[in-house]
C-alpha cells in the first residue's frame, strides 16, 4: 500500500488536516492498515518538498495546518491508479486498493481504472499462453507454472469483472442505510 | 485481406423508451490467420456482433463484409450460401443434431450444400481424423463426453473450406483440461489459414488469441497490442513489463 498517494486521493476531496487524514486513511481502509501520526506528517512533508501538496503556511507542523493537493500531486495520483502493480509479487491488495480508492476520487470513472488493469492482466496472459504453446509444450514442469501463473492472473481478471459489475449495480441503485451491524463486526474484526 | 470487416455497425432493438443499443458504432477488422478474442460484460454486445458477423441478423446501420463481399447487397439465398460454405459457427451447447452420428453431423452442412452423400461423409470423416477423433466417427452426441462433443462440433464448423470461425463460449461448458484443447484447435485452425472471432468471458481462453478486444455498451473500450515473445517473463522478477 503506498500511504502517499493514499494521502494524495484523501487530499484530491479537498483540503485537510493532519489528523483528520490519519483518521479518514484508517476508516477508508477499513481500519487493516494502522497508520500512526508521524507518518502521516512525514510524508505530507514529503509530498510537500516534492510539489505534490501545499500547506497554508500558517503554523508550522502541527494540527492546526491544513494541506491540499497540487495539480502536480492530482496528475501523480492519476498516474498511479493506471499504473499496474507488480505483479510478480502477491498483487491482489495493491489492485484492490486502487480500485477502492478510484471509486473515491471526484472525476475518475472507475470503469475506466478497472479496464486499463484487465487490459495489462490480459496482455501478460496472453504472453504466459504464448510460452504455454511453445516452450512449456515438451517441458510438463514448465507447463505447471504457467499453467498456476495462468490461474492466478485469471483470478484476478475474475475479481477486476466482478467489482465492475458490483459498482455498475451500486450505481444505478438508490444509496442505502449500512445495517448497523456491520460497523460493529469491521471493529471487532481490526482489534486482533 | 480482411475475412471479416465491420464497418460503423450499429444494431438497436425495441423503440421510444425501450430502446436498446447493442451495437453503437462498432468497427472490427478480422485477417485471414488472425484469432481475434471478444470480451466484455453481459449485454455488451458480444453475441450480437456475433449474430451480425455470420449474417444471421441484419445491422441497423453500418456495413458487414465477408470475404469482401457486403452482406448488404446480398440476396437470402446467398447468405445462406456465405453460411454454408465460408461461415462456421461454435456454441456453447455443441447443437450437433442427436439423431446423426458423428461423422453424419461434420458433413451435414456439405450435403446441405449439395455436395454427394459419398464425398460429404469422406470430407467429414478427414476433419474427425484431423483433430484425432476418427475412432469416434460412428457414435453419436450422447455417447461421447463433453469434450468430444465440441471438437466434433469444431470438425462440423470447419469442414470444407470454411474461412470464418464464429465461436460464443466455444468452451464455457467444458473443465480447463478439456477447453484448453478446444482452443487449442481454434488457435491451429488460424494458424493454417483460418480467421476466427471467439466470444468468451474466460480470460485463459482469450489469451491464445493474437488480439483482445474488450466491448463495452456496444462499443470497443481497448485492445491488447501484439503480445510480444514470452522471454520476457522468464528473465526474472519485474523484467516481465
Amino acid at each position: 500500500m503506498s500511504v502517499p498517494h493514499a494521502l494524495l486521493a484523501l487530499l484530491s476531496e479537498g483540503p485537510k488536516y493532519g489528523l483528520q487524514l490519519r483518521e479518514e486513511f484508517e476508516a477508508r481502509t477499513g481500519e487493516v492498515w494502522p497508520l500512526n501520526v508521524g507518518q502521516v506528517y512525514k510524508t505530507l512533508q514529503r509530498l510537500e518538498r516534492d510539489g505534490l501538496a501545499e500547506s497554508d503556511g500558517i503554523a508550522d507542523d502541527g494540527p492546526q495546518k491544513r494541506f491540499r493537493i497540487t495539480a502536480s500531486g492530482a496528475a501523480e495520483l492519476a498516474v498511479w491508479l493506471r499504473t499496474p502493480p507488480d505483479l510478480t509479487s502477491p498483487p491482489r491488495d495493491e489492485l484492490v486498493m486502487k480500485v477502492l480508492v478510484a471509486v473515491r476520487v471526484p472525476g475518475t470513472d472507475v470503469h475506466e481504472v478497472i479496464q486499463a488493469h484487465r487490459l495489462y492482466l490480459v496482455e501478460l496472459m496472453q504472453q504466459w499462453t504464448r510460452l504455454k504453446d511453445g516452450e512449456a509444450r515438451g517441458d510438463l514442469g514448465l507447463a505447471l507454472v504457467v499453467d498456476a501463473e495462468l490461474f492466478r492472473l485469471d483470478a484476478v481478471t475474475r475479481w477486476l469483472d466482478a467489482a465492475d459489475a458490483r459498482l455498475s449495480r451500486a450505481a444505478a441503485e438508490p444509496p442505502r442505510p449500512a445495517p448497523a451491524a456491520v460497523p460493529q463486526l469491521r471493529r471487532a474484526g481490526v482489534r486482533r | 485481406m480482411s475475412v471479416l470487416e465491420l464497418r460503423g455497425v450499429s444494431k438497436t432493438y425495441g423503440q421510444g423508451p425501450a430502446e436498446v443499443h447493442a451495437l453503437a458504432g462498432l468497427s472490427l477488422s478480422v485477417a485471414a490467420g488472425e484469432m481475434v478474442a471478444v470480451m466484455g460484460p453481459s449485454g455488451s454486445g458480444k453475441s450480437t456482433l456475433l449474430t451480425i458477423a455470420g449474417s444471421l441478423e441484419e445491422p441497423t446501420s453500418g456495413e458487414v463484409l465477408v470475404g469482401g463481399a457486403a452482406l448488404s447487397g446480398m440476396s437470402r439465398n446467398g447468405k445462406a450460401r456465405l453460411r454454408r460454405r465460408v461461415i462456421g459457427y461454435v456454441f456453447q451447447d455443441f447443437n450437433l443434431l442427436p439423431g446423426l452420428t458423428a461423422a453424419e453431423n461434420v458433413a451435414l452442412p456439405l450435403e446441405l450444400d449439395g455436395v454427394a452423400v459419398g464425398k460429404a461423409r469422406a470430407a467429414g470423416l478427414a476433419a474427425l481424423d484431423g483433430l484425432g477423433l476418427a475412432g469416434r466417427a460412428s457414435r453419436f452426441p450422447d455417447e461421447l463426453s463433453g469434450g468430444e462433443r465440441q471438437r466434433v462440433a469444431i470438425a462440423r464448423a470447419l469442414v470444407g473450406a470454411r474461412q470464418l470461425l464464429l465461436a460464443d463460449e466455444p468452451s464455457g461448458a467444458l473443465d480447463s483440461v478439456n477447453a484448453e484443447d478446444v482452443v487449442r484447435l481454434l488457435h491451429e485452425a488460424c494458424q493454417r489459414g483460418v480467421a476466427a472471432v471467439v466470444v468468451t468471458h474466460n480470460a485463459q481462453l482469450a489469451a491464445w488469441a493474437g488480439r483482445v478486444v474488450f466491448l463495452r455498451d456496444g462499443q470497443v473500450t481497448g485492445q491488447t497490442t501484439p503480445p510480444t515473445g514470452p522471454e520476457s517473463l522468464l528473465a526474472g522478477p519485474g523484467q516481465g513489463r
